[in-house]
């Protein structure tokens, strides 16, 4: 036989044989994987941000389809993400709630001083674990910034010692709420506009005499509200974030000061013509 | 036995796949940022390429030697079938692991395509037949070199998640330090050489 036939034969055989082998195992050893689950990925994001609570988008879109996970939980994508998935499933978008980040505290260092001077390395955790914290309060911001770097967006202002996220730059992915080693920042629903900037769950005195700001535990904000909005947790009053609700006579009765109104999300985004984010 | 014990030394040691013979780096640079990852590509790799040596070392005995099948020597062509089957291969695995195994294809399922490139496969298939390893010689040696890979890619894993964390200087950072170690660590095994011929 001529070398150029046997050669043709023998690749051409050996690729036939492979491609062969691999139809017949494409076809017999087929995995029926739901084509919705990649229609649902593709819907997605892609930022793999986990702010979902799933390992990436991928895996939540697999959540949606095989697990009925709810269609919302999605912060980066947003309302038009939501839309897309709701139409795409059948079914209405309900309570797409874009949920942002706050820190809970709001003593800086004019009202809430310091008891030493730290002067290790800037980082939230290290001065925690420093004589219990460099801050008179124990359950204060320490202010060195580890959410402030764990932000992805920036949306984190690290000034006079205290940080403040900006509800209109924060996307809701959460990755600062694990950063923070006095547990102060929280995930709520971006339309919320009273809140209580502090989580010492020191007494009354005690308090008093570590910030000028601190919720001193005197109830009165919780008999002025409807609905139990804001209830004692010991002798630290608490926004109820499930409710939607704000009442101006008791931000301004507060004796500690603590209640403050911050702009909701809508207000704040229209505030920011041009803003660049989605 | 003595011949099995050193095949394994001298791919595992002495002539290394990854700092010796300097195959299969760009897996080696790729996938040592962290050591989940590493592990999954090691075991990815083991299997691609123990079971590759077997089937190479098939198709090189049977269909491309003289007294082949075509009775015609075809050992001109043997980088090109070699591709040819690792490739399918490969391919036949990642299907059949799905549907049979799916822990394990969870586990290795995103690595598996990316060996269909790694030169190291490629590198056992054409040394056996260098080498003229009989077929028991060949699978030890492929699965020695793999091992030689792992252990390679895991130590050097180790290596760039401490030196990430200790802060390099700027210009050093990622990849410029991750190439040095590499250097460094392939120096630390030369040592080795002349342990086994």
């Amino acid at each position: 036989m001529h070398p150029v036939l046997t050669t043709t034969l023998a690749i051409g055989g050996v690729g036939a044989a492979c491609g062969g082998a691999l139809a017949m195992a494409a076809k017999f050893l087929a995995v029926h994987e739901d084509p919705r689950i990649e229609e649902t990925a593709n819907l997605l994001p892609g930022a793999n941000c986990g702010g979902c609570a799933y390992a990436g988008c991928a895996d939540y879109a697999k959540a949606i389809i095989l697990d009925d996970a709810e269609i919302n939980l999605c912060a980066p994508g947003g309302e038009s993400t939501l839309c897309a998935l709701a139409a795409m499933m059948g079914v209405e978008a309900s309570a797409a709630e874009k949920k942002v980040a706050i820190v809970l505290c709001g003593g800086d260092s004019d009202k809430a001083p310091r008891k030493f001077a730290y002067n290790g390395i800037a980082d939230c955790t290290a001065a925690n674990s420093t004589g219990a914290g460099d801050k008179k309060c124990a359950y204060g911001c320490l202010g060195y910034g580890s959410c402030s770097r764990a932000c992805p967006t920036g949306a984190i202002e690290i000034s006079k010692g205290l940080a403040t996220i900006h509800p209109e730059l924060c996307i809701g992915c959460g990755a600062c709420v694990k950063t923070c080693p006095r547990k102060l920042i929280h995930m709520i629903p971006a339309s919320r506009t009273m809140h209580i900037l502090c989580s010492s769950k020191d007494k009354g005195p005690i308090v008093k005499k570590a910030c000028s700001v601190g919720c001193i535990g005197c109830t009165k904000c919780t008999k002025m509200v409807e609905d139990e909005a804001i209830t004692m947790q010991g002798p630290l009053a608490i926004v109820d974030y499930t409710k939607d609700y704000t009442n101006e006579e008791t931000i301004e009765a507060c004796p500690g000061k603590c209640i403050k109104k911050v702009p909701a999300v809508a207000k704040a985004m229209a505030g920011r013509q041009g803003s660049t984010v989605d | 036995m003595t011949e099995y014990v050193l095949i394994i030394i001298g791919a595992v040691l002495v002539n290394n796949f990854v700092l010796t013979r300097f195959l299969g780096i760009c897996p080696f640079l790729g996938v040592s940022k962290k050591l989940d990852t590493a592990l999954g590509m090691c075991g990815a790799v083991i299997f691609v390429m123990t079971a590759a040596s077997a089937v190479t070392w098939l198709i090189s005995r049977f269909i491309l030697s003289a007294d082949g099948i075509f009775y015609t020597d075809l050992q001109y062509m043997q980088t090109i079938a070699f591709i040819l089957v690792i490739a399918s291969f490969v391919q036949l695995v990642d299907i059949a692991m799905k549907k049979i195994v799916p822990a394990l294809h969870g586990a290795l399922g995103i690595f598996l395509p990316l060996i269909t490139t790694n030169c190291a496969v490629m590198g056992v298939a054409i040394l056996n037949v260098q080498l003229k390893y009989n077929f028991m010689k060949a699978v030890v040696f492929g699965f020695a070199a793999s091992l030689g890979f792992s252990l390679a890619l895991i130590i050097f894993t180790g290596l760039r998640e401490k030196i990430d964390r200790a802060n390099p200087p700027k210009a050093f950072q990622g990849v410029a330090i991750a190439l040095i170690t590499a250097g460094l660590l392939s120096l630390a095994f030369m040592g080795f050489a002349g342990l086994v011929k």
